[in-house]
């Protein structure tokens, strides 16, 4: 599959928890615990879930700015996780990183000019003059003025600070680009006008986006494919209109049915109580099975793999045959 | 689609923002000032006032003002204006330099504990709690003692312990600022690990750090009038703690000899403390606010 | 007779450039069990609304310069600290968005519920922790006799936000303000949450003022809405109506620039239409001409000409020069 760029295989993130003494055994956290998926050239796959559900720290592990235990990215059939030193560096240009917070994604003592001139400086050693142009091109592009580059990031407003974020994240000119919520943190006006803004650089500029987010409105607007993680795996990965349309793990319904919103009619809410399990000691059968409506012994005994069922879907869960019919239905 | 509704503005850097605040605290300018005299007066006052302090020149216990030696003399019947000014130089250059090898390895053990975390934080954090528990005049003492009382000794005695309050500032920052998103900004457009500790942490970490090396200097300064004041300093050379220690007998009978090198210190301290007050409040508001 | 009425209620702020006016000539009303929302994006003053209606606007930087709180006859505006401090979390209650530093970390969670009912109706230690007890089990909180011993820094965000809903509905009290209390929480916790209101305000007939940027939320729990921008308020009627039918600009912009979950998706993504610009600053508060001028697409001259009068069209009010030719 020559238009694959993004292919990522049993991705697995895990932090060391704290003992109680040195005598106690090593116990970890298992962020993200195997997860599997591919990205199209040129698409937007979303990874949405909720707070604990490791799709920032999958995000992170792509960019390699947190390290992975096991498992290969591979970006153009190149695997990142082995990359090191200069070798990685280099690799770095093909893939960027968006920020969630605005106010502490900018280094407060650069001037806007060199936030962006930064990657063009060390990762592709460009000189000042060769910057120049680029740097202007670049604010032009994501709607900022020539004459704020001199500015510093607190004399912007949120909206332009997540401008001047997307500006750097473009300068070395990536194959991919990785979205940690990137308008979470803005007001709703100001999240449409980047949003917009966002599709237009893909289109014009035939980027790969990997887009975290936790706001299905903003999810549906924006991606081709969509992934839901929840306790560091996925549990279902379908195309967008398969997800919305019919979607079948119980907890992807219970999601969806919980969002508000001012167009769906009130359709019953499916409730899931409680919180989810300890992500240290996670269950040996589902993750979900402490809160699913309608688990069963099975549920309890063993994970559900992530399997391709009937409509071309992927979902994790043991109750969901070929014919692609979810249990909540 | 752009966003075009803010007027033109002009650059508003950290640096100008933080000399704004300062300027509005009035007592940190005039102190500022009352310390640039006293650095311009330790300058030029040799030359100015070329008197040799160790010049026997006149009775000894000349009250001020008499045959135009507008501090007196001490015990000794040496001029005790020659000797503040020459040990004005003395008491600030040490002061200064043991201020500066303070921060220095300060600011190295703490960036290096907050950037790396894990055993070598555990390592170089322990060392700094030995160094923290330790009684440092008598540290120092130990060290004059065993190496000699020079100049280079004496600022070394100073600097060697009392660099602990830096390492654990620049560690807090440190273990504070590398969490924030722009670091890992940094690392992703290239940035390797020694210019995220210097090039794009300590810039940011600075502010606390500026505050503690400014008051810092001024500890330096009573640091060296202690040791000098026991008599653990370099006999060649004259420092405000000096005067007060050979003289302390005779405070009774010629009290100038101890208050007017006691006022010096005083004044120089003072003026150092506030200026570094002054640095406190206009850096770390706007540090603080988004 | 109205639970709460405000009338022409201003707020002024004391900034580095002047003295502006963060509410500006706001006027509402809140019947006995109702749910009102309050929405606006940031810096419109909707939270400084709920602050005014408890007496916490932050003295002296701010102060209520003008206009009238009248609650059940009595006018809060001229109330003394003394008073207000015998209605907060009695009569009038309010919970906030991030609930961890709304409660106090050095106390139990039952500790924290106790204290109100104790202040407030004079129980004793026992009973007030009995009936903190119950009140933890009103809210949903599973092992509510072992968890009212927990500490904060021991639950997480959705309890937590369920410990602030008991303290906040100890006393029973007439008006509940929520000021984004689902903001900071995973959605099928706000869910949760919201359901949890409800019922709630379904028992004790508690009225209800949320405080929201959140459309979808409005639609799901309120029943009449105000529009806030720039310290006025320019839209208000029935949640149904207004959704159904904006009539000023800045409403139809804040509901469609936001992507909606539809029933059904279809391929089509239409662009989400952008409001230009940002919110005015502080500075630019209490002119005497339309403030969302410089953003709308039906902007005149007669827009710059004074502060625009209400027109009252259906259930609606709308404060637009334009409102009845762009309807």
């Amino acid at each position: 599959m020559s238009d694959t760029l993004l292919s990522v295989r049993d991705l697995k993130v895990r932090f060391p928890v704290k003992r109680a003494s040195v005598f106690d055994t090593r116990r970890y956290l298992y962020a993200v615990d195997g997860v599997s998926f591919d990205v199209k050239r040129g698409e937007t796959l979303a990874i949405v879930g909720e707070s604990g559900s490791g799709k920032t720290t999958t995000a992170l592990a792509i960019a390699r700015l947190v390290e992975s235990y096991s498992g290969t990215v591979s970006l153009s059939g190149e695997d990142m996780l082995t990359l090191d030193g200069d070798g990685l560096r280099a690799a770095r240009s093909r893939f960027q990183f968006i920020f969630q917070d605005p106010y502490s994604s900018l280094n407060p003592r650069l001037r806007a000019g060199d936030v962006v001139a930064e990657p063009l400086k060390s990762l592709k050693n460009m000189t000042s003059a060769e910057q120049t142009p680029l740097i202007d091109e670049l604010f032009a592009a994501v709607g900022l003025r020539k004459e704020q580059q001199r500015l510093f990031p607190h004399q912007f407003s949120g909206g332009q600070r997540q401008r001047l974020g997307i500006a750097r994240a473009l300068a070395p000119e990536p194959d991919l680009i990785i979205c940690d919520e990137p308008v979470s943190a803005l007001d709703v006006a100001v999240q449409a006008q980047i949003l917009n803004l966002l599709r237009q650089l893909q289109a014009e500029r035939g980027l790969t986006y990997l887009f975290i987010s936790h706001d299905l409105g903003v999810v549906q607007h924006m991606c081709d494919h969509i992934a839901v993680m929840y306790l560091g795996q996925v549990i279902e990965h379908s195309s967008r209109l398969e997800l919305f349309n019919n979607p079948l793990h119980p907890y992807t319904r219970a999601l969806l049915s919980a969002v508000p919103s001012v167009q769906k009619t009130r359709s019953k809410r499916i409730v899931i109580d409680g919180d989810p399990p300890d992500p240290i000691n996670p269950p040996k059968g589902c993750r979900f099975v402490s809160r699913c409506p309608v688990a069963e012994e099975r549920c309890r005994d063993a994970p559900p793999p992530l399997r391709t069922v009937g409509s071309g879907q992927r979902v994790a869960c043991h109750l969901v045959g070929d014919d692609a019919i979810s249990p909540l239905a | 689609m752009s966003d075009q509704t803010q007027p033109a503005e002009r650059a508003s850097s950290p640096l100008a923002e933080t000399v704004q605040m300062f300027l509005k605290n009035h007592a940190a300018v005039v102190a500022l000032v009352v310390l640039t005299c006293i650095v311009i007066g330790a300058v030029v006052g040799p030359f100015v006032y070329p008197n040799d302090p160790f010049d026997m020149v006149w009775a000894p216990f000349s009250p001020p003002g008499e045959e135009g030696y507008i501090f007196g003399t001490d015990y000794l019947g040496r001029d005790l204006a020659a000797m503040i000014v020459h040990g004005a130089q003395v008491s600030l250059t040490i002061g200064l330099a043991a201020a500066f090898m303070s921060v220095f390895i300060g600011i190295t053990i703490g960036a290096l504990a907050g950037f790396y975390r894990g055993w070598v934080e555990e390592v170089l954090m322990r060392f700094t709690e030995f160094f923290q528990v330790l009684p440092t005049l008598l540290f120092s003492m130990v060290i004059v003692a065993l190496f000699g009382a020079s100049l280079v000794t004496v600022t070394i005695a100073i600097g060697a312990v009392s660099w602990t309050a830096v390492a654990r500032i620049t560690r807090a920052e440190f273990l504070r600022i590398r969490e924030l998103e722009y670091v890992m900004a940094s690392r992703s457009a290239g940035a390797g690990n020694l210019k995220l500790m210097f090039g794009v942490i300590l810039p940011n970490a600075a502010p606390p750090i500026i505050v503690q090396a400014a008051l810092m200097v001024g500890t330096a300064i009573l640091f060296e009038a202690g040791l000098s004041f026991l008599g653990l300093t370099d006999p060649n050379v004259v420092s405000w703690g000096q005067i007060i220690g050979s003289n302390r007998q005779y405070i009774l009978d010629a009290q100038w000899t101890v208050t007017i090198p006691g006022l010096a210190i005083f004044v120089t301290v003072l003026a150092i403390s506030l200026v570094g007050d002054g640095l406190n409040d206009a850096l770390n508001p706007k540090l603080r606010q988004r | 007779m109205p639970l709460l009425s405000v009338q022409n209620l201003r707020v002024e702020l004391k900034t580095r450039d002047g003295i502006f006016p963060v509410i500006d000539d706001v006027s509402f009303t809140l019947d006995e069990g109702e749910n009102l929302a309050i929405v606006g994006e940031s810096g419109c003053g909707k939270s400084m609304t709920a602050l005014a209606l408890m007496g916490l606007v932050p003295h002296p930087v701010g102060r209520l310069a003008a206009g009238q709180i009248l609650f059940a006859d009595e006018d809060l505006a001229q109330a003394n600290e003394t008073r207000m401090r015998s209605l907060r979390g009695n009569e009038i209650s309010m919970i906030f968005q991030e609930p961890m530093t709304s409660l106090n970390p050095v106390y139990t969670v039952g500790e924290q519920i106790a204290e109100v009912l104790r202040r407030h109706q004079g129980l004793g230690d026992k009973a007030a922790w009995a009936q903190a007890v119950d009140l933890l089990d009103a809210v949903g909180i599973p092992n509510a006799r072992t968890r009212a011993e927990a500490y904060p820094h021991q639950m997480s965000g959705g309890q937590r936000q369920r410990v602030m809903i008991a303290i906040a509905l100890a006393c029973r009290p007439k008006i509940l303000i929520a000021d984004e209390p689902t903001t900071a929480l995973d959605v099928t916790v706000q869910a949760q949450i919201f359901d949890l209101l409800h019922e709630l305000r379904e028992q004790t007939g508690t009225a209800m003022i949320l405080i929201t940027h959140d459309m979808g939320v409005v639609a799901e729990m309120a029943e009449r809405m105000i529009v806030m921008y720039a310290g006025r308020r320019v839209e208000d009627g029935p949640v149904a109506d207004v959704i159904a039918t904006p009539r000023h600009p800045y409403t139809r912009g804040l509901i469609s620039c936001v992507p909606h979950l539809t029933e059904t998706l279809t391929d089509e993504r239409p662009q989400l239409t952008e409001i230009p610009g940002i919110v005015p600053s502080l500075k630019t508060f209490g002119q005497d001409n339309c403030l969302f001028a410089e953003r709308c697409a039906h902007a005149s001259d007669q827009c710059q000409s004074g502060r625009p009068q209400d027109v009252v069209m259906g259930t609606q009010r709308v404060a637009c020069w334009h409102a009845e030719t762009i309807a």
